[in-house]
């Protein structure tokens, strides 16, 4: 699955995206255009709307009015397609309590459309990338710790190699060498081409990819670096 | 043709891990099964019968119990999606929701089964019922299986909401599996022995039933799953 | 969508009043047609010659039977506007499916409830479950009912129209079903083959029958029109408030709860200069 997304669109572009929780608008009008390969921040006080912008960019919710374009799709009328090629990690790990981790991330890897092979190979290889100790491999998920889960959570989403990922609050609940791995997935999605957007707040530890920062609040964005890269005298 | 065969192996896989879930877990076979015996007992108790009487009511009886047991599991096989954000992952992992309908009700129509031979031997032992008809009782057992699979799951669906719709299952499924209920009964009544009616007849309606519940279900459950 | 301010304070139109007037004088001359000028139903029995027949109890099916159409109709816009949500998602489609199926609801509740009062001194009895059309009336009836506990559950409507909507089209489908199971389940029914063959019809009682269809068809009609401007307004005020919050919530930031809420140190917003 390619990384890289066709050069000169962008691979997100809303404008004056509006998207409802209910009745209540969690985004209130949303202009942001993101070009293929940018690692964007975005950061706001709790509230402000940045799960549901990265639910919105998923495909999972849908675009009350305004225009939302994500891999060159128009998730007004066709939300479904854009799911497959983005990979979303939100505060649920989206494993089976009972299940394995092996057997957990072999069958997302199985529903993302990989043959039998193709999901055994690239199973192993991305739990020993996410730094999960081979004995946990064979147990039930529901004995791991929050930050075991979040690896396996990861690496289920590694499996399908997308466009486009979309990280909430990566960190959060993660030991240092946990916080490590995240920057690493990070890392190696840049480098093969993806494009990444991550809510955090700590700042510090995105810092180094050099990233855009955008800034929500009360459901629209409030302020935007842009897409230099180096941001100038911000963090 | 390799459409269809993906397709297929899309349900198979969802039916696999439902199945693998519960073969962990052991909640349909450690609480479900036990709770349909308990209701065959209390039957008895409360009907204060001997066993001629409840041979007159066993086939009714009988899938009484399935239906009530039916709530139980197909709640848990919705509830399977519901924590953890499984739901989610599974519409974004791009897996047809046709193929996710098929794979949960074929799983949620396996454990139908257990129960249904459980609850079969429990007949034969509780209420001294005769095996007239083996092979009407296999037919109609499956059928009114499927039937009661595809419209649990489908309403299971629908249960993956917001919390307080756990309780609308029951009033939504039950009414719509009436004529499953009927015709279930008679048929098992014919291959029972204990009433003259035409088993294969009521069979025909359930073969028609199981059908249209399996279409709709995998038509409509994409829309369900949706905000 | 009607922006509130354009909305009158009432349901009711010209038209609207007029029709219900209308409707509301030909229940009257319904009343008294039913159950003043028209006689009961007494018929002598060829042989033995003593009274029998349904007596004053057949005035019930003056209402009962007419209610019954009207109830079939009212489920069959149901279904009908339920596709329409599933293939348009317009607003409109989804009232009228609502409006539908609650006058429907009703419908069906006062013709299982006249249809008991009537069974009683003709059956004996005030249930039979032996019985056809009662029994799948009363199918029906949970059905819809299903369907109302599911709209209720959310004062949001447009989160479940299309859930609600496939509820709806899978209880039209099964009523089928239900019909077909429940007859050959008992192949005596006590409900009368056809109201118009067994009694004694004379004009007067034809003229009654035919007069309830009308008149209960405009009732229903009223009742749905009153019903569907209400889910109307229902709309229109949620799509109000949700302009406004949208509105409100563009406004809710200043810079200084967004430094106070961030506490990035040093400069978010550009004010001070290194």
């Amino acid at each position: 699955m390619a990384g890289r997304y066709r050069d000169g669109v962008p691979v997100v572009e809303l404008r004056g995206a509006v998207a409802l929780l209910g009745n209540f608008p969690a985004l209130a009008g949303v202009d942001l255009t993101v070009e293929s390969g940018e690692v964007v921040l975005l950061r706001g006080p709790n509230g402000a709307g940045k799960t549901t912008l990265l639910r919105l960019c998923a495909g999972l919710v849908r675009p009350e009015s305004g225009s939302v374009e994500v891999l060159g799709h128009d998730l007004v009328r066709e939300r479904r397609s854009v799911r497959r090629r983005v990979a979303l990690l939100g505060h649920a790990t989206g494993l089976y309590d009972d299940l394995t981790v092996n057997q957990n991330v072999r069958f997302w890897a199985r529903a993302a459309g990989l043959s039998a092979v193709e999901a055994t190979e690239r199973t192993a290889s991305a739990l020993l990338r996410m730094g999960l100790s081979e004995r946990l491999l064979g147990q039930p998920v529901h004995t791991l710790s929050a930050g075991q889960r979040r690896r396996a959570s990861l690496a289920a989403l590694v499996v399908r190699r997308p466009g486009l990922w979309l990280l909430d609050e990566p960190h959060a609940g993660l030991d240092q060498s946990g916080r490590d791995v995240v920057d690493g997935l990070v890392g190696d999605a840049v480098a093969a081409g993806a494009t990444v957007l991550v809510s955090s707040h700590e700042l510090e530890r995105v810092a180094g990819l050099g990233p855009r920062v955008v800034t929500i609040s009360g459901g629209v964005v409030v302020d935007d670096t842009g897409p230099a890269v180096g941001g100038g005298s911000r963090v | 043709m390799s459409e269809v065969r993906r397709f297929l192996g899309d349900a198979g896989l969802v039916a696999a891990r439902d199945l693998r879930i519960e073969f962990r877990s052991r909640v349909v076979v450690g609480q479900v099964v036990p709770f349909a015996l308990l209701v065959l007992v209390l039957f008895g108790f409360a009907l204060d019968a001997d066993h001629r009487t409840l041979r007159m009511f066993a086939s009714g009886l009988f899938w009484v119990a399935v239906l009530l047991s039916a709530l139980l599991a197909v709640h848990r096989s919705a509830a399977l999606e519901l924590s953890d954000g499984t739901l989610d992952a599974l519409r974004m992992s791009g897996l047809p929701p046709a193929a996710l309908f098929l794979g949960k009700a074929t799983a949620v129509f396996v454990q139908l089964m257990l129960l249904e031979v459980v609850l079969l031997g429990g007949l034969l032992v509780l209420y001294g019922v005769q095996v007239v008809d083996p092979m009407l009782l296999l037919v109609s057992g499956l059928l009114a299986g499927v039937a009661v699979a595809a419209a649990g799951t489908l309403y299971g669906a629908l249960a993956s909401g917001l919390g307080v719709r756990e309780t609308l299952l029951p009033i939504l499924l039950l009414p719509v599996l009436a004529p499953v209920l009927i015709g279930a009964t008679r048929a098992f009544d014919d291959a029972l022995g204990s009433v003259a009616v035409d088993g294969w007849a009521w069979t025909g309606l359930l073969a028609v039933a199981a059908l249209i519940a399996t279409v709709v279900g995998a038509l409509a459950h994409g829309v369900l799953i949706e905000d | 969508m009607t922006g509130l301010d354009e909305t009158p304070g009432t349901t009711g139109s010209r038209g609207s009043r007029l029709l219900g007037c209308v409707a509301l004088a030909s229940l009257g001359v319904l009343g008294v047609l039913a159950f003043v000028l028209t006689g009961p139903d007494v018929r002598i029995h060829p042989t033995t010659g003593e009274e029998f027949g349904q007596f004053d109890a057949v005035r019930m099916l003056y209402l009962h039977v007419p209610m019954a159409i009207l109830m079939y109709a009212s489920f069959l816009l149901c279904a009908v506007a339920s596709v329409g949500v599933l293939v348009k998602r317009t607003p409109w489609w989804d009232v009228m499916a609502h409006s539908t199926a609650e006058i429907g609801t009703v419908l069906c509740g006062l013709v299982l409830v006249t249809g008991s009062i009537w069974g009683r001194p003709v059956w004996n009895t005030w249930w039979e479950w032996g019985d056809v059309r009662l029994m799948t009336t009363l199918v029906l009836f949970l059905l819809f009912a299903g369907y109302l506990a599911l709209r209720s559950t959310t004062s949001d409507p447009r989160r479940q129209e299309r859930q609600a909507a496939v509820v709806a089209l899978v209880a039209v489908l099964d009523i089928p079903l239900v019909n077909r199971s429940v007859a050959w389940w008992e192949n005596r029914t006590l409900h009368q083959r056809s109201t118009l063959e067994e009694l004694k019809i004379e004009d007067l009682t034809l003229f009654t029958l035919m007069f309830g269809f009308l008149t209960f068809g405009l009732v229903v009609w009223w009742l749905t029109l009153q019903r569907f401007r209400v889910g109307w307004l229902e709309r229109a005020a949620i799509d109000h408030a949700v302009g406004s919050a949208i509105a409100e919530r563009r406004s809710e930031t200043s810079a200084v709860e967004l430094d106070a809420a961030i506490g990035v140190p040093g400069d978010p917003a550009g004010e001070e200069s290194p």
